[in-house]
């Protein structure tokens, strides 16, 4: 790490003491045991489990409606990525370019960073109410009756919006400050290169803000999968039903109201699998991101 | 004030890499010891040695009649200017001159009576309240220069402390270092990898190459009497002539071009000559070649430097590349042919396979 | 050009306006009674209640919770963001400094297996960490809530990070100085990493103020609600009633927002910074 270090018999372990504790205690434990219990059937009156080996995922991976929850995820996952990515890219872009109300520009569209995903789903709710709501007037002008809890497709569409509406800020940032740490003489060198902008956007800029636009879809993804639990609960106001739900919302469902603790964790360590490899690609990316620099 | 030793002192890194390879100096007290070289030749790894920042792999360091090889650094009672100056970013430049002293429970009023000496020697008074950021590159330099000389330390350690400053800035604050060092007689250990800073500030040069010692002398010593090819080249500028030359049936030859003019009663087959530009003298159109060694150079360009020209030529047509200096400014055409004479005292003569020094000018004969 | 320019400022303004009119409807809703939301729906204009509405909802516990006023829940936010912000702070420095700074055995494993916790996130091992937390009798209390959610490592990277980009020379200087690890991370790294902290602790503190799912499983006694985790309860009071008292509701979203929006738009280039620097 550093060339030169200190050496000290007790200190070192005294310093990561309590970190060590709360990751073994809260995390360690915890995660290794959502594998175990994933091979066991709990009983439901509590009289001990039963181990059934790769049961529970069998069941789980089966499951029609399993099935279409995860469907729904991806779904949802990439119409989130994709709006949130290229809503705040295009602002982004602008931001960059203005002069006059540069600042202001960046204050006004990062602030909503700071609100909670429930807290967005309560507004997305009441937005879409019923009969409060004067975007379910809109609709209604527009001949399009929105009934959000009702009709799966409504549902998922104000998941879907007020999730966009929460990320758009995170992907404006971090597009903001790549565009800006683009180097002045590269977009000197383009401008004298080449006339059109939008090409000039298209072959220098873009290329040059892929390392960013590439962990950005990773951390996009991550949100949309587990992030995003909030505005799921808000929108299905606690009551899945029929609703569109996503893949953590389901272990959430499964395992505080079903009590099926086996099929739950089966769930989980799914789920972890998933992050696992993104997260290790997403470390290969920040790695190629270094070479780049 | 004390003297240092190294005693064969060793550097192994892991992987089995030998970045110092069992050097020994005796620096004697009060004496400003310079180790020169090139990047990777070990110089910084020894300093640092020294200092107690690296471990020894072997080998002895004497402070003083003190063994320090397991002793921490800051109980060596030696003090160390950085490159980038290490400067405690968050502290005033008073604070970052006490912080050492304060670590060592030296009485408030005594740290005080220090730091305000030590920055009247330097010139730095008036920004003891000034943080580091507030300073410019050449006062930092000074701040750091302070943060040494409070401590009063038996040695100064000095990492290549100038390389920061710009060209102007970086001569006048060797001037003043030498300046400090002599009115301190603090004994010193300078690493540089620029040539001239290790002849305008050593007493001794240690000369290091691959973390071994090429040659330990005084700056002159080792001007004059380059004990390797690597030394002849590595310090003076113009860097010295290097022309490898083998004896042929016709007498001895350079191995790249012709039209030398040169004997030597030797045994040996082969040479590298040695020659300083400016210690080859144009002789002019037609003049006779001199005594020692002469040449016909070909003309490929001049450099005016102002005081100086610098004129670079080929042994033949095509033949090795060779540096001439002369005085002010000169003109010649590119193609034009120079007679070039060197005195017989002047000419270095290298073994071909070891790079060492030979000492047996005295068998040059008159050309 | 000036055409141009026009268009940019035309897209920008709509981007900031889809930010800004949701936040505002809900504020300017907050400020009408009930029964004129009831009729016209959200609003969009000043209703002149604002008063009535936040006295209501902050000092009285009626209405969407029976037990526990909007001030408790203000407090108990208050302590989750401050909490979880500090603590997270105070440990990761602490491991961060022992794995850049100290040679000693395991270093390179406990490295490691802090750094697993970043490839888990809470939402995947939910199940186990409540059951954990109920065997140890840390349900309804503030530490049950704070301390887990501390597990990642995220802080102990970005410090780890910068601690990484100060010079080596400084702990070398601070060395001859006399200086030994407890002085040096007390006179020199914390002085030196006071804007890494503040960036850090914006973040951690939005993070922690807006815990959402753990507060949800953890505080079943009401007198620990935060305002984030409130918002169901709120939601399904709201739903249920005859005349709903959606301005009341709207008034706990706004005061569920406004801290952390405050600190981000007042610190916001430490904030930027701060994230964007982290990630690297």
């Amino acid at each position: 790490m550093k060339r030169v270090q200190y050496s000290n018999p007790i200190l070192p372990y005294a310093l990561l003491l309590p970190q060590l504790a709360i990751v073994a205690v809260f995390f360690l434990w915890p995660a290794v045991e959502a594998v175990r219990a994933s091979f066991y059937l709990e009983d439901p009156f509590g009289f001990g489990s039963t181990f059934v080996g790769l049961e529970n995922f069998k069941d789980t991976l089966t499951n029609s409606q399993y099935a279409r929850t995860a469907r729904f995820t991806l779904i949802f996952t990439v119409l989130v990525a994709f709006f949130s990515l290229s809503i705040a890219l295009l602002l982004a872009v602008k931001a960059d370019k203005v002069i006059r109300g540069a600042g202001s520009y960046r204050t006004l569209l990062m602030w909503v960073y700071a609100i909670a995903p429930p807290v967005a789903g309560l507004l997305g709710v009441m937005l879409f109410d019923q009969h409060i709501g004067p975007l379910t007037e809109l609709a209604r002008s527009l001949g399009w009756n929105l009934q959000v809890g009702v009709t799966p497709f409504d549902t998922a569409f104000v998941m879907v919006i007020t999730a966009v509406w929460k990320q758009i800020p995170v992907n404006f940032i971090f597009f903001l400050s790549g565009l800006q740490s683009v180097p002045k003489s590269v977009q000197e060198a383009a401008a004298i290169d080449c006339r059109s902008g939008t090409r000039r956007f298209w072959t220098v800029t873009f290329p040059l803000l892929a390392p960013t636009g590439f962990f950005l879809l990773i951390i996009n993804i991550t949100y949309a999968l587990f992030d995003t639990f909030g505005i799921v609960d808000l929108v299905v106001k606690g009551e899945p039903g029929n609703n569109p739900i996503t893949l953590v919302y389901k272990v959430f469902v499964d395992g505080f109201r079903g009590n099926d603790l086996g099929g739950s964790s089966a769930q989980s360590v799914i789920l972890m699998v998933l992050v696992f490899l993104l997260t290790v690609f997403q470390f290969r990316m920040i790695e190629r991101r270094v070479h780049y620099n | 004030m004390a003297s240092i030793t190294l005693n064969t002192v060793r550097k192994i890194y892991a992987g089995n890499v030998e970045a110092v390879k069992g050097i020994s100096i005796d620096i004697e007290d009060g004496e400003f010891i310079v180790l020169v070289g090139p990047s990777g030749c070990g110089k910084s790894t020894l300093l640092r040695m020294v200092a107690g920042l690296e471990d020894i792999s072997s080998g002895e360091i004497l402070i003083g009649d003190r063994l320090v090889n397991k002793v921490e650094p800051a109980d060596r009672d030696i003090a160390m200017v950085f490159q980038n100056y290490a400067l405690y970013p968050h502290m005033s430049v008073y604070n970052n001159l006490a912080y050492g002293l304060k670590n060592r429970g030296i009485a408030k009023s005594e740290i005080d009576q220090r730091v305000r000496k030590a920055a009247e020697i330097l010139e730095i008074g008036e920004y003891l309240d000034r943080k580091p950021r507030q300073l410019s590159g050449g006062q930092r330099q000074r701040v750091a220069m302070g943060r040494a000389i409070v401590r009063e330390p038996s040695a100064f350690l000095f990492d290549e402390p100038l390389s920061n400053l710009d060209a102007k800035l970086r001569v006048q604050m060797r001037m003043e270092i030498k300046k400090l060092q002599r009115d301190l007689k603090t004994t010193s250990i300078y690493v540089t990898h620029d040539q001239l800073e290790a002849m305008t500030l050593a007493d001794r040069l240690v000369v290091l190459n691959k973390g071994q010692v090429e040659q330990i002398g005084s700056p002159m010593e080792v001007y004059e009497k380059p004990a390797s090819t690597f030394v002849a080249s590595f310090i003076g500028s113009p860097a010295m002539n290097l022309i490898p030359m083998k004896k042929t049936a016709l007498g001895w030859e350079p191995e790249q071009g012709d039209g030398v003019n040169f004997d030597i009663r030797s045994d040996a087959s082969e040479f590298i000559v040695g020659l300083r530009p400016e210690d080859l003298e144009i002789l002019g159109d037609g003049a006779p070649l001199g005594a020692g060694l002469a040449a016909k150079v070909v003309v490929t360009g001049v450099e005016p430097v102002g005081a100086e020209s610098y004129i670079h030529g080929t042994l033949g047509e095509g033949g090795q590349e060779v540096i001439l200096r002369a005085a002010g400014k000169q003109h010649y055409d590119i193609g034009q042919v120079l007679s070039i004479a060197a005195k017989q005292e002047k000419i270095h003569l290298f073994n071909r396979q070891t790079g060492k020094r030979e000492e047996e000018i005295s068998a040059l004969q008159p050309a | 050009m000036k055409k141009v320019q026009l268009l940019d400022h035309a897209v920008l303004i709509l981007g900031a306006l889809f930010m800004l009119v949701p936040v505002t409807l809900a504020f300017m809703t907050s400020t009408h009674d009930a029964m004129s939301v009831y009729k016209d729906g959200l609003q969009m204009t000043w209703g002149g209640h604002f008063t009535d509405t936040y006295k209501t909802v902050l000092t009285e516990a009626s209405g969407f919770t029976k037990s526990v006023t909007g001030l408790t829940m203000l407090y108990n936010s208050m302590i989750l963001g401050f909490g979880f912000a500090i603590g997270k702070i105070v440990i990761s420095m602490l491991a961060a400094y022992a794995i850049v700074y100290f040679r000693f055995r395991f270093g390179v494993f406990f490295f490691w297996v802090i750094f697993t916790t970043l490839l888990l996130p809470l939402e995947v091992r939910i199940l186990p960490s409540y059951e954990i937390v109920q065997g140890l009798g840390m349900m309804n209390s503030y530490s049950g809530l704070i301390i887990p959610l501390i597990a990642s490592a995220t802080g102990t990277f970005y410090f780890r990070q910068f601690f990484k980009s100060v010079p080596d020379e400084l702990v070398e200087a601070a060395r001859i100085d006399g200086a030994g690890p407890v002085k040096f991370f007390i006179d020199i790294l914390v002085p030196l990493s006071k804007t890494m902290i503040a960036a850090i602790f914006i973040i951690m503190f939005v993070y922690g103020w807006n815990q959402y799912l753990w507060p949800t499983l953890i505080t079943t006694d009401e007198t620990f609600f935060t305002l984030v985790r409130g918002m169901k309860q709120i939601l399904a009071v709201w739903v249920g009633a005859q005349i709903p008292e959606t301005n009341q509701a709207m008034a706990l979203a706004v005061l569920a927002m406004l801290p952390p929006v405050v600190i981000v738009v007042i610190f916001q280039s430490w904030f930027v910074k701060g994230l964007v620097e982290s990630e690297k």
